[in-house]
Order: C-alpha cells, then sequence, then structure tokens
C-alpha cells in the first residue's frame, strides 16, 4: 500500500472490536485500523488515514453530491457579462 | 448506484466492479470534466485569476490528471504549503538525526525518511548504521517498541490535523515507557492567513484541504471570505472534486460574493470531527511554529502539554536544535511552497535535483510539488 501522508483512502468496515475495525480497500484484503476517532458500523465506508479511521463516508451525503453536480451540468449554459 | 448501498456484506467482485464503475463515471467521469470546463471557460472572468489550494493531494489530482489544461489561462491553480514534510523545518529533522546517530530507533512515515536536514536526512544516518524504520502509522511504531522493551523508540509525528489526532490517540492510550514524541504537527489555517496577507501574491481564492477538513470542520476558514474576501471551497480529491472546486470559486467571484462552501460533503462536516478535536486539545498546546521557506507563522504548531512531558523526546533524550539550514545552496524551495514560482523555473529541477537525488524537500515527499511535477514531466 501507497504510504501517503494526506491521502485518506475510503474502506468498508467487515468487523468491529473495540477500537480496531478490519476494513477492506476494496483489494479484498483485509486490514486492521484503529476508529477510536469515529462511530463506525459494520457495512460503513470509513476515510483512513495513517491506519486510523478520521470519518465515515456519508453515502447519502456522495449521492447528493453526485445529484448537484448533474444538475448545475443540465442548467442553461453561463454566459459572460 | 448499489455501491452505495447500505450493509453490503460482503465485498465480492461485483461490489468492486461497481466501485470502480461510480469512480469513472462520476468522480473521475472524462466527459463531465469537459463539460465542467465548458462551464468554466463560460464563467472565467476575463482578468487573471489565482486561486490556491494547500494540500500536496490537490496537487497530485491537479497535475496527474492534466487539469491546468482544462481551465483558462487567466485562471491559474497555485500550489500553496501543503506537504507536511516539505514544511517540517531542517532543525527538527536534525534532532530526529542526532536521536538516531545517539542509538534511538527513530520510527517516521516513509516521506519523512530523505527530507534533507541541515546536514543529513534519516536516510543517510541509517547508512551510517542508525536504526531508523519507516511505520504505516503511529500505532505500528508503538507495537514495535513493545516488543523491544529495552530499546528506545522515538516517533517523528509530522503531519498535519489530518496525522494529528492520531498522535493524540496513542498518547492518551499510553504507550510503554520505551517510546516519546517529537511532536512536529502543523496547523493549516494560520498558513493560510499568511498567504492571504502576502500582498504581492495576489490570491483571489483558496481550495481548502479536504482531508485536513475532515478534522477541523469548516468554523477555522470562515475568516477567508470574511476577512479577506476571499472565495474559500472546501473540496474532495477526485478530478471532478477539484474543478468544481475551481467553478463555485468562480462563480463567487462573478456574483462578488465570498463565502465559504463545502464541496467535499461526503466526509466533511461543519463542525468536523469532534472526537477528534477534543482528543487533540487534551494532548497539545498550540504554539508559534518555523515552516520550512517561510519563517515562523503565529499558532501554527502543536507541542505536547506538561502532562504529557514524559512522552515529549525532547525532554526525555534532552536534544533541541534551535537553528538549522532549511534552504539548500540554489534551492527555490521557498518559493515553490507559496506557488510564487513554478517548480519548472528552478534552474536545478530535474538537473541537480532530481526524485532519486532530491536538493529540497519539495522534491521529496510524493506531496511535494517539485516531486509531483518531476514525475510529471
Ligand atoms: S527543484 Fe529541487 S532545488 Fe529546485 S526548488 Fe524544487 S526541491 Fe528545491
Amino acid at each position: 500500500m501507497l504510504i501517503v501522508m494526506c491521502l485518506a483512502i475510503p474502506a468498508k468496515v467487515i468487523s468491529l472490536k473495540e477500537d480496531k475495525a478490519q476494513v477492506d480497500f476494496g483489494e479484498g484484503v483485509l486490514r486492521e485500523v484503529n476508529v477510536t476517532l469515529v462511530n463506525a458500523k459494520v457495512g460503513d465506508y470509513v476515510l483512513v488515514h495513517a491506519g486510523y479511521a478520521i470519518q465515515v463516508v456519508e453515502k447519502k451525503e456522495a449521492l447528493e453530491t453526485i445529484q448537484l453536480w448533474n444538475e448545475i451540468l443540465q442548467a442553461e449554459p453561463e454566459v459572460n457579462i | 448506484m448499489k455501491f452505495f448501498k447500505q450493509n453490503l456484506k460482503s465485498t465480492s467482485k461485483k461490489d468492486k466492479v461497481e466501485c470502480e464503475m461510480v469512480e469513472k463515471l462520476r468522480f473521475r467521469d472524462p466527459k463531465l470534466a469537459k463539460r465542467l470546463a465548458e462551464k468554466i471557460h463560460g464563467i472565467a472572468p476575463k482578468d487573471t485569476v489565482k486561486i490556491c489550494h494547500v494540500c500536496g493531494t490537490h496537487e497530485w489530482t491537479i497535475t496527474h490528471f492534466g487539469l491546468r489544461n482544462l481551465l483558462p489561462a487567466n485562471v491559474e491553480v497555485i500550489a500553496g504549503p501543503g506537504c507536511p514534510v516539505c514544511v517540517t523545518p531542517a532543525s527538527e529533522i536534525d534532532e530526529a538525526v542526532q536521536l538516531a546517530l545517539k542509538g534511538v530507533v527513530i520510527t517516521c512515515f516513509g516521506d519523512v525518511l530523505r527530507v534533507p536536514g541541515s546536514e543529513m536526512s534519516l536516510l543517510d544516518a541509517k547508512a551510517k548504521g542508525a536504526d531508523v524504520r519507516i511505520v504505516y502509522g503511529v500505532g505500528d511504531a508503538v507495537k514495535m517498541a513493545e516488543k523491544e522493551l529495552k530499546k528506545e523508540f522515538v516517533f517523528l509525528a509530522i503531519g498535519f490535523e489530518t496525522t494529528a489526532p492520531s498522535t493524540a490517540v496513542e498518547i492518551l492510550n499510553k504507550p510503554p515507557e520505551n517510546f516519546s514524541f517529537l511532536v512536529s504537527h502543523r496547523v493549516i489555517p494560520p498558513a493560510m492567513k499568511l498567504l492571504a496577507e502576502m500582498k504581492d501574491l495576489n490570491l483571489n481564492g483558496f481550495i481548502a484541504p479536504g482531508h485536513v477538513s475532515t478534522i477541523i470542520g469548516l468554523q477555522p476558514y470562515e475568516i477567508f471570505p470574511k476577512a479577506y474576501g476571499m472565495p474559500t471551497v472546501v473540496a474532495g480529491f477526485e478530478p471532478i472534486d477539484v474543478l468544481f472546486g475551481v467553478y463555485m470559486i468562480l462563480k463567487q467571484l462573478k456574483k462578488d460574493k465570498p463565502r465559504l462552501e463545502n464541496e467535499y460533503a461526503r466526509v466533511v462536516r461543519w463542525e468536523g470531527n469532534t472526537k477528534a478535536q477534543e482528543l487533540m486539545q487534551k494532548v497539545f498546546n498550540v504554539v508559534d511554529g518555523g515552516w520550512r521557506g517561510l519563517g515562523t507563522i503565529l499558532s501554527s504548531k502543536f507541542t505536547l502539554k506538561k502532562e504529557y512531558a514524559a512522552y515529549d523526546a525532547h525532554l526525555k533524550h534532552e536534544v533541541k536544535v534551535e537553528h538549522g539550514v532549511d534552504i539548500q545552496h540554489g534551492c527555490r524551495c521557498h518559493q515553490v511552497i507559496i506557488g510564487k514560482i513554478k517548480p519548472t523555473a528552478c534552474p536545478l529541477f530535474m538537473k541537480a535535483c532530481t526524485p532519486q537525488k532530491p536538493v529540497g524537500a519539495c522534491m521529496v515527499g510524493i506531496e511535494g510539488t517539485c516531486r509531483i511535477w518531476a514525475k510529471a514531466t
């Protein structure tokens, strides 16, 4: 795995035990991360940075962002004044 | 959009394909990027616009996906001091080198190894026989120390607010007695303030760093639209995220209504990660700190509170380097780091200074602007 300071990667929580979770980065390879900083449930996607989950990814917000993009793009073209 | 469906039982091949599909279709969709670029061209003012981001990962996305080529010539996106290892002053590397040469095991992120100190890097110290170990996170370093109780371990804690909470977690978990920290964490908003106040830089807007913001939330950026009239948008790291950030800033400029907006709502909440903030407040004080190439920035550095002095490697191992050589002869990192010049304007770029033989800190870490540009050229 790439060791990057700032690049936090989303991963799915597979199981939880105290402050540790098994997460899947989508390669089917499980990794243990520390979940002290978040309230994550099994099935949630968490953003992982240097071995620590730092936030839970909001599925609703992710979908809304995509929808917002679509709406803006479908709107009338901008005209320069 | 099944990728986001709740409670997926297993990550099958299908999920993986869906995950990749969503990324490709949306966050990385070239057609969407093109359409967005057209919108940006339509809305861009005639005058020069200078937008600054402060995250190495943003620079990576912009350079890797060639986003600058999609923007109008007068819309410039420049890289600010968003690479943690680049802004770590030489004196703090020197302290770690001194300890390493004294026989202390130094643990650090991979990016830190080649960062030049005044005279040598940790990699040079390792070549001289010092025990310097790369870890993925501070937790791994603590585990190493637990297994080798006879040796003294120090973790060189570099990074912004994204990384600082992990240091706080491990300190509060009470690491073993043979473990201590050289806390070198920096705080981003004061550096942005410095940039906003640099008259000759003439910035028109900020793309605020997405992952720092997951921790600190939006409130610390309010000052930029309010006091400096600068549109500020927190953005994610996919190409479409960054382009949208640019679009939102241009839109604000057009309306002449600078505000604070959040493009990265899927992980950044207004209040940030309050648990992380609480833990950081417990263990750290905020003090003035030196940034490589930028000088001292007020209230921009974390140090350990008195209660945790036992874990402070400065006190435990009596090491303190006041001044170091931050900029090696001929290196122009101090100008690259505020986006004043492009790496290609440095006479040493890809000549005397390459990723294999870096002269300055900006050529070392994968978030360093020179290093990112080196890969792209
Ligand atoms: S190319 Fe090398 S020497 Fe030039 S500014 Fe970048 S890091 Fe410094």
